[in-house]
């Protein structure tokens, strides 16, 4: 989908824990500072992230048992025109229905007071955003956002 | 804190789901203990807020029915305050 020349990227695997939603928000905006993003671009990619690891602490790993598979795939990658796609994936029990996740205030787990905002917020925050779900295979998450730079120097 | 009728929580760091689970029985405790009429939730020290806060705040705003009172925020910064209104949150809660 992106013909521009890539001049940067990472990847990371984490346990798919609760303390790690702060790890890989900061992960992404470590990577991101390197473009000299401005404050609202910071913002909005780490409500992304945050969105997106949630999803895989709260919903994707719910039937899980062993603990050793429930991880999250981080990824990201820098281009030359500074625009950042970010990937998000895990492999849990995947999206039933899509289009219904989309809609605003749509949650499967009221329970943990999920307000059923995170994926109209991912889509709403990032430039361009893409969902992939196979029921049993897991999500994957990919969205990009390009910085602006607040000063060239 | 303050007077019976009205609680001020003040809310601090990065408010995510994990934090937000954390936090809201030790606020229902305090709401059941306290019955206010009011309880206000200071987002002024708050650095950053996902959908995790909107659970949170709305969650808040059916303990307090239960005992006849309200919820209400202050202090929310322009990006926290665009949360709350995408998910319809201004209309239940009252956003000073």
């Amino acid at each position: 989908m992106n013909r521009k020349k890539r001049i940067n990227s990472f990847k990371a695997v984490l346990p798919s824990l609760g303390r790690n939603e702060a790890y890989c928000r900061n992960l992404a905006v470590a990577f991101l500072a390197q473009a000299d993003p401005t404050v609202e671009e910071i913002a909005d990619v780490k409500t992304v992230i945050s969105e997106a690891v949630t999803n895989c602490i709260v919903h994707a790993y719910k039937n899980e048992r062993d603990e050793s598979k429930r991880k999250i795939y981080i990824e990201g990658v820098q281009f030359e025109d500074n625009t950042f796609r970010f990937t998000v994936k895990d492999k849990g029990c995947g999206i039933e229905d899509i289009k219904k996740a989309m809609e605003p205030l749509y949650t499967t787990d009221a329970e943990s007071e999920r307000s059923g905002m995170g994926l109209p917020i991912m889509q709403t925050f990032s430039d361009s955003f893409r969902i992939k779900s196979e029921v049993g295979k897991g999500t994957t998450v990919t969205f990009s956002k390009k910085v602006s730079g607040s000063d060239e120097g | 804190m303050q007077d019976n009728n009205r609680i001020i929580y003040a809310l601090g760091g990065e408010i995510d789901h994990h934090k937000a689970t954390a936090i809201r029985s030790e606020i229902d405790d305090l709401i059941m203990e306290e019955r206010p009429k009011i309880l206000t939730f200071d987002f002024t020290n708050v650095k950053f807020m996902d959908s995790s806060g909107i659970g949170l705040v709305l969650g808040r705003t059916r303990t307090m029915s239960a005992v006849g009172g309200r919820v209400e925020i202050v202090g929310a910064s322009k990006s926290i305050e665009r949360l709350f209104r995408m998910a319809g949150a201004d209309k239940l809660v009252e956003i000073n």
